[in-house]
């Protein structure tokens, strides 16, 4: 490992989970607010426990760059740094995450966004199954999940609050999403969807609805951050059609505890 | 000083808790060349952690090509009076035309192993035909692992084999001397288990007649499942969920020619919902298969990975509640609970993507998968990970 004042960069060659965190974190105190981390291949919980080792403003001002494949859980509990992949990330990414952001130059695996609290996750391609299970948002606190291309099944399941938008950019004209399930169990937040969805592929209890002004001033947002990120054309991506899918009550399941 | 401050000593971040699950991988060259099995162990021994050491093992295609017209059967013994005993009962029909110890060596780790040896068997009846051959020998190692004492017959097939026990992966290999072996399939398993004790014949690759499966999760509906099975003259024995599965390989596959794509529509059936939607002849065909194999329907997350001398077949419950990303680069097919394992030991896949649940992804010797979208292709990402040839050399 070498630690050149802001700036340190780690070999993750042949380390266990446990000793790759165990660096990051060592060179974090050491005040290193820039990390490259390089031959990454599946070490768990990268960027998770960083607490304590500088401080918020240090924190928020942290960015770890990771080179190959991150392993399940990367940014777990992440409160403040930035994380970029620049590869594919495997599942779990961003598991319960506070604040902070996650860009992924590549594809996300299952339950990317799990549970997620706050900060951002961009994608730049596709995700597998249940992204952004059981994500939440409380006041000012809410998570973001941007997806560029499509997703696999029961994306926001289960979801309680937060965004989730899906670009299916790489989709074929008149190509439907390829998800089915979507938003099973969802009682909070919002999902966009660009493009068009396979007939019968939502869950129950979910209400489409066409985006007000408020709601495109949103997307676009986090279409130009995505597209920022990526080298793609806001514009462009702005102009086409986008559904919005939101719980149609509030509290799906009530009929199955209380009668 | 007590133990949890030696574990603070040790590691003052206070994460050593160990998380689990099972790893699987499989490699095929459908080209049908020979590898050996360096790739295999080191993307094994990259998912290290999801395992515990109760269990690992690999089943190799292209095994034993100077024998390849026998059958080879590996079998252990945890005595040496069942060795006698089941040569008894293999000699009323079958020739023994080898018969040796399977080679291993002292393995720091490896310990309580039991005798472990190999045949190479041919038919005393030549006039049965490839099935008749291959249901004799079915009813022959049924018959060994139920009414032989202290006999396993752990794998039986031509030109291939099973080597596993109670370790890690890289113990196991080690300890059966793999690096001597080479095929044009391997699969392979690292075992966490969850719902039963851990003995050398409960790791996995699990084999019948040129068939093995290595399997991550769990078989809810087990019950139901050996409940049909058994009707059919299965009997279970081995203490664990996966062996239904491998019964209803033998069963659909084997014995009733079914394809996988059909295979998978039985133990992991579109929901009747999907069915209702289908257009004709499907919702026939589909309802049918579910009337028919209602009992063989696999409830419960798993993933697994079924292996025979034609083709390898990647294939998750209908859900997918478990792990599981393919790739390919060139003629080689691989599958592995984690994408990352893949890249350590291939950087440049050709392309790399996680299967829809209920659906399999089949290598066949001739034919490498197709992704199931443009976007599954990785062209574009990619700084590669240095390797495994380095990490080895380092």
């Amino acid at each position: 490992m070498c630690t050149t004042g802001l700036f340190a960069e780690i070999d993750a060659l042949g380390l266990s989970y446990s000793e790759l965190n165990q660096r990051v974190r060592i060179a974090v105190e050491s005040g290193a607010r820039r990390l490259v981390l390089r031959n990454v291949a599946g070490q768990r919980y990268i960027g998770t426990n960083l607490y304590g080792c500088a401080d918020r403003q240090g924190l928020s001002g942290l960015l770890l760059e990771i080179h190959g494949t991150p392993g399940n859980d990367l940014g777990a509990f992440l409160d403040g740094p930035t994380i970029v992949v620049y590869g594919n990330a495997m599942d779990g990414t961003g598991n319960t995450m506070t604040s902070g952001r996650i860009v992924i130059h590549g594809r996300a695996g299952d339950i990317t966004g799990l549970s997620a609290r706050g900060g951002e996750i961009f994608v730049r391609d596709s995700v597998g199954y249940r992204t952004g299970v059981h994500m939440k948002q409380y006041q000012g606190n809410r998570p973001v999940i941007v997806i560029g291309g499509t997703s696999q099944d029961f994306l926001g399941e289960y979801m309680a609050g937060g965004i989730i938008i899906l670009l299916g950019l790489h989709l074929k004209a008149n190509e439907p999403h390829a998800c089915n399930r979507l938003c099973s169990g969802m009682h909070g937040g919002a999902v966009f969807v660009r493009g068009t969805l396979r007939h019968g592929s939502l869950g129950h209890g979910v209400s489409v609805q066409p985006l007000n002004a408020d709601d495109r001033q949103l997307v676009a947002v986090y279409v130009s951050r995505y597209a920022e990120l990526f080298g793609a054309d806001a514009d462009s991506i702005m102009n086409a059609s986008f559904t919005k899918l939101v719980p149609a009550t509030g509290r799906p399941y009530k009929q199955l505890y209380a009668y | 000083m007590d133990l949890v401050s030696l574990l603070k000593l040790n590691n003052p971040f206070g994460d050593d808790k160990r998380h689990a699950a099972c790893a699987i991988f499989g490699m095929m060259n459908v080209s049908g060349e020979l590898m050996p099995g360096e790739q295999v162990f080191a993307a094994m021994n990259n998912m290290h952690e999801r395992g515990n050491g109760l269990g690992a093992g690999f089943a190799v295609y292209g095994l034993y090509p100077h024998m390849r017209d026998y059958y080879a059967l590996h079998v252990m013994f945890t005595d040496v009076r069942g060795k006698t005993a089941a040569e008894e009962l293999l000699r009323k029909s079958f020739v023994l035309e080898g018969s040796e110890p399977i080679p291993t060596r002292k393995t720091p780790g490896i310990s309580a192993e039991p005798l472990l040896w190999r045949y190479f068997l041919a038919p005393l009846d030549t006039s049965l035909g490839e099935d008749g051959e291959q249901d004799l020998l079915m009813d022959m190692v049924l018959r060994l692992n139920t009414e032989v004492p202290d006999t396993f017959v752990f794998s039986c097939g031509k030109n291939m084999g099973v080597f596993k026990g109670v370790g890690y992966p890289d113990q196991i290999a080690h300890f059966y001397r793999l690096e001597d072996y080479s095929g044009y399939i391997w699969t392979a398993h690292s075992r966490f288990p969850t719902n039963s004790h851990a003995w050398w014949g409960g790791a996995h690759p699990f084999c019948l007649v040129d068939w093995s499966v290595v399997h991550n999760g769990e078989i809810s509906s087990y019950g139901t499942n050996r409940a049909f099975l058994e009707t059919l003259g299965y009997r279970c024995t081995l203490f664990t969920d996966t062996e239904v599965m491998a019964y209803a390989v033998d069963l659909l596959m084997r014995r009733q020619k079914m394809t996988p794509e059909l295979f998978a529509k039985v133990v992991a059936p579109p929901f009747w919902e999907e069915i209702d939607a289908m257009a004709e002849p499907e919702r026939t065909l589909h309802t049918a298969l579910r009337v028919t194999y209602a009992g063989l329907l696999m409830n419960g997350p798993f993933a697994v990975v079924i292996a025979n001398g034609e083709q390898m077949i990647a294939l998750t419950d209908r859900i997918r509640l478990r792990p599981l990303t393919v790739a390919v680069r060139g003629d080689i097919f691989y599958v592995s609970s984690e994408e990352a394992a893949i890249r350590f030991v291939c950087p440049g896949v050709d392309a790399v993507w996680t299967p829809k649940g209920g659906v399999p992804v089949v290598g066949r010797l001739g034919l490498i998968p197709k992704p199931e979208h443009a976007s599954d292709n990785v062209g574009v990402c990619v700084t590669a990970c240095g390797g495994y040839r380095d990490a080895a050399q380092s």
